[in-house]
C-alpha cells in the first residue's frame, strides 16, 4: 500500500512538472506572438519625441494621436485603405460565386475528367507569383488593365480560386446525395437544386471560403505592387511601402497606419476563428 | 404523381444535359485560371528561350534556345539566390515544424483560457506581411529599436547590434526569427487538425497496457500524425521556397546580396533590369522545384494509407 501511494505521489510530482514547463512555453509562445502587435500599437500611440527615445518607452506617456491625424492629413494612405477595401471586397464576390458553381459541377454533375481538373488547378497554384507575374503585366498592358481595380480583381480572383474549388468541392461531397434526389423527385432542375438546397446547406462553408479570399486579398503584395503605379488605385500594403521614400523613415506614422488596417482583421479572425481555422487547415485530415 | 424509380430515370435521361450545364458552371472558373496561370506561365518558358529586353526593344526577341539557363548557372549571383533559397526554406521549416509541433501539443491538453491561447496564434498570420516586415524593421533598428534595448538590459550584448544590415550571419539570424514568428502559427494549426482527429480510445489501450509518455507519443501520435506533418512541411516549403514579400521589405537582399533569394533576384531582373529572357529562366527553375514538391503533396493525396 505504502509503495503505492509513494509511486502515486511521484506521478503526480512528474505531471506537475511537466505542466509548469507547458505553462511556462505557453506563456513565452504567447508573448512571442502578441508583443509585436502590442508594440505597433504602443508606438503609434506616441509623440514623435518620445518614439525616438533610448531605450525605448514601454508603455506610451503621454498616449497621443497626432500619428494618426498625420496620417489622415498627409498621406493618400486613406485612398488607399479604400481600393483596398473596393479590391477586396469585389475579389471575394467573383471568386466565391464562380467557385460555388465550378465546385458544384465538379462534386456533383457526372464531368468526366473532373480528377484531373481539380489536380491540374492544384498544381497551377502552387507556382511561384513571381513565375507569371512578368507575362501577365504585359498582357494587362495590352489590355488597358494596369492600374485598373479589374486587373487586380481579375489576377487575385483566379490566383485564389484553386484554393476556393478545392475546400468547395469537397464540401459538397459530403452533402447526402438523398437530398438532391428528393428535390429532383419535387420537380428541382439541377440550378434550382443548387441555389434551393446545396448553397442554403453550405453557408458555413461558403462563409469560410469568402473570409479566407477576403484576408488573401486584403493583404497580397506582389501584383498589387507590380500591376499599380498610381495612387487612385493603389491599395494599402504598396502604400505603406511608398511611404518609406522622401526624408527618414517616419515610424511612429507606419505604426500609426499599420494599425489602421491590422486592428479591423484581427477583430474580424478572431470572431470568425472557427471558420478561419477550418479553412487553414483543410487538406490536414484526410477524409 | 411520379414513383421513387421514375424519378431517378427522369435524372439519368437528364445526364447529357446535366453533363453539359456541368460544363458550362466549371467554364468561368477554368477561363480565368487559364488566363492568370496557365498561359502566362507557359509565356514565361516561352520568354525563357528568347533574348527579351525591354529597355533595347529595337534588338528584337531573337530565338536563343538554353543560353539563357546557361548564363544564369554560370553567374554566382544567381547559383548564390538559389542555394540562400534552399538553405532558408529547410531552416525555416525546420525550425518551424519543431516549435509548431510543440505548440500544437500544448494546444491540444485542456486548460483554461486555451481558446484565448489559441486565438493569440492567429495574430501573426492576420497581418499583412508588408506590416509585418514594416514592423521587423522597426524593432530591429539599430538606434532605436526595441530587440538592442532588451539584450541591453539583460547585458547579453554590450553595444547595439545593427541587425539586418552588418553581417549576413546576423541577417539570416533575424530573417529566421521573423519568418518562425509569422508561419510557425499555420504549421501548428496544422498538425493540432491532425492531433485532434486521433482516436482518444488508442490513448486508452496504450495506458492499459503500461506505455510511457514518451512511449504513446512515438507510437501512436507521430505514426497518426504522419499526413498532417507531409502537409504542413510541404506546403511550408513551397511556400518559404517561392516567398517574395517579406525579403523584399524586410531586407531587399542586403546586406550587400546575401539575402537575396531566387524570388527577389528574379523580380530585379525582370522589372528593374528589364531582361525578361533571363528573368523568366530564372522563374521557370524555380517553378521547376515548387512543382516537383507539389506533385509529391498531389501523388500523398491519392496514395491510399
Amino acid at each position: 500500500m505504502a509503495i503505492r501511494s509513494q509511486s502515486f505521489q511521484r506521478f503526480r510530482k512528474r505531471i506537475t512538472a511537466f505542466n509548469v514547463a507547458a505553462a511556462l512555453f505557453t506563456v513565452f509562445f504567447v508573448i512571442f506572438f502578441v508583443f509585436p502587435l502590442y508594440w505597433q500599437v504602443a508606438t503609434s500611440l506616441k509623440t514623435r519625441e518620445n518614439t525616438l527615445r533610448i531605450p525605448p518607452q514601454l508603455i506610451p506617456n503621454p498616449v497621443n494621436l497626432d500619428r494618426y491625424v498625420w496620417v489622415f492629413k498627409n498621406t493618400g494612405f486613406p485612398l488607399n485603405v479604400r481600393n483596398s477595401l473596393i479590391t477586396a471586397g469585389l475579389t471575394t464576390i467573383t471568386c466565391v460565386l464562380i467557385s460555388t458553381l465550378a465546385s458544384y459541377a465538379l462534386a456533383r454533375l457526372k464531368l468526366r475528367g473532373s480528377r484531373a481538373i481539380m489536380m491540374s488547378v492544384l498544381i497551377c497554384s502552387m507556382l511561384p507569383a513571381v513565375a507569371i507575374v512578368g507575362p501577365l503585366y504585359l498582357t494587362f498592358r495590352r489590355f488597358h488593365l494596369l492600374n485598373s481595380f479589374t486587373g487586380l480583381i481579375i489576377s487575385y480572383t483566379a490566383f485564389f480560386l484553386p484554393f476556393t474549388m478545392w475546400f468547395l468541392t469537397s464540401f459538397f461531397k459530403t452533402i447526402p446525395p438523398g437530398l438532391e434526389e428528393a428535390a429532383a423527385v419535387d420537380g428541382c432542375s439541377p440550378c434550382q437544386t443548387l441555389f434551393r438546397i446545396i448553397i442554403p446547406i453550405s453557408m458555413p462553408a461558403i462563409f469560410t471560403v469568402g473570409m479566407m479570399v477576403f484576408i488573401f486579398s486584403w493583404n497580397e503584395f506582389l501584383f498589387a505592387f507590380t500591376f499599380t503605379s498610381i495612387d487612385s488605385v493603389r491599395t494599402y500594403p504598396v502604400g505603406l511601402v511608398m511611404f518609406q521614400g522622401q526624408w527618414e523613415v517616419p515610424w511612429a506614422e507606419l505604426c500609426a497606419a499599420s494599425t489602421i488596417v491590422v486592428i479591423p482583421i484581427i477583430i474580424l479572425v478572431l470572431a470568425a476563428q472557427r471558420f478561419i481555422i477550418r479553412g487553414l487547415t483543410a487538406g490536414a485530415v484526410k477524409e | 404523381m411520379f414513383s421513387r424509380t421514375e424519378a431517378l430515370n427522369r435524372i439519368k435521361q437528364q445526364g447529357l444535359s446535366q453533363r453539359q450545364l456541368g460544363y458550362i458552371l466549371v467554364t468561368p472558373a477554368l477561363l480565368l485560371v487559364g488566363f492568370v496561370s496557365v498561359y502566362p506561365f507557359l509565356t514565361t518558358i516561352w520568354y525563357s528561350l528568347h533574348k527579351i529586353r525591354l529597355n533595347l526593344p529595337a534588338e528584337g526577341r531573337p530565338f536563343v534556345g538554353l543560353q539563357n539557363y546557361v548564363t544564369l548557372f554560370q553567374s554566382g549571383r544567381f547559383r548564390h539566390s538559389l542555394l540562400i533559397t534552399s538553405l532558408f526554406s529547410s531552416a525555416w521549416v525546420a525550425v518551424e515544424f519543431v516549435f509548431g509541433l510543440c505548440i500544437a501539443l500544448v494546444l491540444n491538453r485542456r486548460f483554461r483560457g486555451r481558446a484565448l491561447v489559441r486565438a493569440s496564434v492567429l495574430v501573426p498570420w492576420a497581418m499583412a506581411l508588408v506590416i509585418t516586415a514594416l514592423l521587423w524593421q522597426w524593432m530591429f533598428n539599430p538606434v532605436f529599436g526595441l530587440l538592442n534595448a532588451i539584450l541591453m538590459a539583460l547585458k547579453v550584448i554590450k553595444e547595439p547590434i545593427n541587425w539586418l544590415g552588418t553581417t549576413a550571419f546576423s541577417a539570416y539570424l533575424s530573417v529566421l526569427v521573423v519568418d518562425v514568428w509569422r508561419n510557425t502559427p499555420f504549421v501548428a494549426l496544422i498538425l493540432l487538425a491532425g492531433l485532434q482527429g486521433i482516436p482518444g480510445t488508442l490513448y486508452e489501450a496504450a495506458r492499459i497496457d503500461g506505455a510511457s509518455r514518451v512511449g504513446c507519443f512515438v507510437h501512436i501520435t507521430m505514426p497518426q500524425l504522419k499526413h498532417a506533418i507531409l502537409v504542413a512541411l510541404l506546403f511550408r516549403s513551397i511556400d518559404a521556397f517561392r516567398s517574395f514579400d517579406l525579403l523584399y521589405v524586410l531586407t531587399q537582399g542586403g546586406p550587400g546580396r546575401s539575402t537575396e533569394i531566387a524570388s527577389l533576384f528574379a523580380y530585379k531582373t525582370l522589372f528593374q533590369y528589364l531582361d525578361f529572357g533571363k528573368g523568366s529562366a530564372a522563374t521557370v527553375i524555380m517553378a521547376l522545384v515548387t512543382t516537383a514538391l507539389s506533385i509529391v503533396y498531389v501523388t500523398s493525396l491519392s496514395s491510399k494509407d
